[in-house]
């Protein structure tokens, strides 16, 4: 590795002449202000969204508004807090998004066959089995985690859509169920998602942070041989990282169902990719090792507001996904700029 | 023979016994089960079986030589279609809606060309940032998709052309149109990636990036050259598809990046990189839609096929670890 890279820059600046020779010393300022926004950096373009946004039209701090915009992420971000930590044990899941389809049409259908009272917890148990099964293909027989979990999101969602037989899935008597709670209610003023959402994030996040289990997770995704020769068993941990994730997924399904008290079957398709911006924009590194759940919340926040900000200053709802695209890059390629010093990638 | 051409040749031959299984199950049990008068394996429903695969198989050629060369491109469906809204919005532009059915070649060109940009792009962003592929694609992909919605909002993208209709209908030598496009990019791609220097050094860069840059092999306009093809091609895929249909929803091409992964992945191209072939490919593509189609023959419903599908990748998977841990222990002993 060291000697390909004291190798190519030579070459590399061989090959372009002038446009390099400015590069040692505009290189290393650079590099400062890179290393600077790649630690904080995702702070500082979050508070630069809002102030932006705010100047645009002062609506969009309002109390209100924020709380929507929050409530209205917390599905997208319960699925990110499990993710997160699939992420950092070095694996991907690409099958929330149909797993979160699973779950809302599962707890729609039993609620009316044997009550919201052991929907929710029969819901959860299916859940868990499909996050379980993720977690004996990669975890105990390591199996490629990508295309696992792709296999799943093409299963799962012939699992739903059998189970459904295609069809939407409603509650027969919508008012007169407590099921909505979750969705609906408020307490103090809060929307409930939003409490969930707080709730599971500070959980998962002392628990990614202060117990022996999150540093397993980070030791496995970091060094995985390194982890086993330590005497860390990584197929349990990286087995309970999909417990967790399915938990979130299950958590999110049971917000989906609860908010609408319907569902068409495709509710969560494509869910996966955003989740995993969402992650990816909080500065986890797809090779593991690194994360935080803070900044998972950072980066759903971050695309709830930018989101809600373009609507508010009257651009269309798809502008985002391209605002979204140069965000991402940006903020995964200063974080990588920052590591090796340079902006530009060293590859010949 | 060369160590290890064995158990190539079981690796690269599996996928196509598994496609001579599917078709001798689904011409007896499915025939047994049908409703329907016509045998599975009228000639009629086999040809028919590989037009319907071409728009995911030419793509698919495409992302056998990015996956070979290390990387993956998710930003294919996105492609797609808008490569689609560019072909069948250009043809009604004033100066195009004049010249008749010329407009259809310049059509063409528009598409195929913004097809090529957006690879160039993702592939310039991956050499000079260095950033990873998935994640760089998994950025375009919501980009490119938001561009297709910005181009013509959320309504759908309509020009029927009749010439293009009865172009791409058109029966050969008994082949469609579109099955003679994923013959003639499966004959390229087999031949760039075996016959050509680019392709020989795109099998070295995904096998040992270092080794390769230490030979000297400039990574980066390998990688570039890799999703430009890609790009070109998903716009290809899109041609040969809307010529035919006449009109797309911004939604169209959704999923298709993980269909095209897939059929890769089933025809035994490995994630990490360095090795597969396009012939391969070309089983793995056959193979998802014979099984499509023969769930369908046999009355399934089509959910059935996406349970079947996930399963198989699964078990795929599976078995080729196993195949190869056994090999190397071989070797060990």
């Amino acid at each position: 590795m060291t000697e390909a890279s004291e190798k190519t820059p030579s070459t590399g600046s061989a090959a372009r002449g002038g446009t390099t020779a400015a590069t040692p010393a505009g290189g290393l300022s650079k590099a400062g202000i890179a290393g600077f926004l790649a630690r904080q950096g995702i702070l500082v373009a979050f508070v630069l969204f809002m102030i932006g946004f705010t100047l645009a039209n002062e609506r969009f701090i309002s109390p209100d508004n924020v709380l929507g915009v929050i409530r209205s992420s917390a599905i997208l971000g319960v699925m990110a807090l499990g993710v997160t930590f699939v992420v950092i044990s070095g694996n991907l899941d690409l099958s929330v998004g149909s797993m979160m389809s699973f779950s809302t049409i599962v707890v729609l259908d039993l609620h009316d066959q044997i009550g919201p009272g052991l929907a929710i917890p029969a819901m959860f148990a299916l859940t868990l089995c499909l996050g379980a099964f993720n977690g004996f293909l990669v975890g105990y027989l390591k199996l490629n985690s990508l295309i696992v979990t792709l296999g799943m999101l093409s299963a799962i969602h012939g699992l739903t859509l059998t189970w459904s037989g295609g069809k939407n899935m409603d509650i027969a008597d919508k008012a007169g169920t407590w099921f909505s709670v979750f969705g609906q209610e408020r307490v103090l003023g809060i929307p409930m998602p939003i409490l969930i959402f707080l709730l599971l994030a500070s959980l998962l996040g002392i628990m990614l942070a202060k117990t022996p289990f999150g540093r397993k997770v980070y030791a496995v995704g970091g060094n995985g041989t390194a982890a086993t020769f330590s005497g860390i068993r990584r197929a349990r941990t990286v087995f309970t990282c999909y417990l967790i994730s399915a938990f979130c997924v299950a958590t999110a399904g049971l917000l989906q169902a609860s908010r609408s008290l319907g569902s068409q079957n495709t509710v969560g398709q494509g869910m996966e990719l955003e989740v995993l911006a969402a992650v990816i924009l909080g500065g986890a590194s797809l090779l593991g090792g690194s994360g935080t759940i803070f900044k998972t919340v950072i980066g759903v926040l971050i695309l709830g507001f930018i989101q809600n900000g373009l609507l508010l200053v009257g651009l269309q709802f798809y502008v985002q996904y391209v605002v979204t695209w140069v965000i991402i890059i940006l903020a995964v390629w200063l974080d990588i700029a920052a590591k090796r010093g340079r902006l530009l990638s060293p590859i010949a | 023979m060369k160590p290890g051409s064995l158990s190539t040749f079981l690796r690269t031959g599996a996928i196509w016994a598994f496609v001579l299984l599917e078709l001798a199950f689904f011409g007896i049990v499915g025939d047994m089960v049908s409703t329907s008068n016509t045998p599975f394996l009228a000639p009629d429903n086999l040809l028919l079986t590989l037009k319907q695969a071409a728009p995911i198989g030419i793509i698919a050629m495409g992302m056998t030589l990015i996956m070979i060369n290390g990387n993956i491109d998710l930003s294919v469906g996105a492609t797609f279609a808008l490569a689609a809204v560019v072909l069948l919005d250009s043809m009604s532009w004033p100066f195009m809606a004049a010249m008749g059915d010329w407009a259809i070649p310049l059509a063409w060109f528009f598409a195929l060309a913004v097809g090529a940009l957006l690879g160039a792009i993702n592939g310039l962003i991956v050499w000079k940032t260095g950033v990873d592929a998935f994640i760089v694609t998994l950025g375009s992909m919501l980009g490119y998709r938001g561009l297709v919605f910005m181009y013509n909002g959320e309504q759908p993208t309509s020009n029927l052309n009749w010439t293009l209709v009865d172009f791409a209908e058109a029966q050969f030598l008994g082949l469609h149109t579109p099955t003679w496009f994923l013959l003639a990019v499966t004959l390229f791609m087999w031949f760039l990636s075996t016959k050509t220097v680019h392709g020989r050094n795109a099998y070295a860069i995904g096998n040992n990036r270092e080794a390769a840059v230490n030979a000297g092999i400039r990574v980066g306009p390998h990688m570039l050259i890799n999703f430009v093809i890609i790009g070109f091609l998903a716009a290809l895929s899109a041609v040969v598809f809307y010529s035919e249909s006449g009109s797309v929803n911004p939604n169209d091409g959704q999923l298709y990046e993980l269909w095209v992964i897939t059929a890769v992945v089933l025809g035994g191209t490995k994630l990490a990189g360095g090795s597969g072939n396009v012939i391969s490919t070309l089983g793995g593509v056959i193979a998802i839609q014979v099984l499509r189609k023969g769930l369908g023959h046999m009355g399934a419903a089509t959910e059935t096929v996406n349970l079947v599908i996930g399963l198989i990748l699964i078990a795929v998977l599976f078995l080729d670890r196993q195949l190869n841990v056994k090999g190397r222990e071989a070797l060990k002993t």
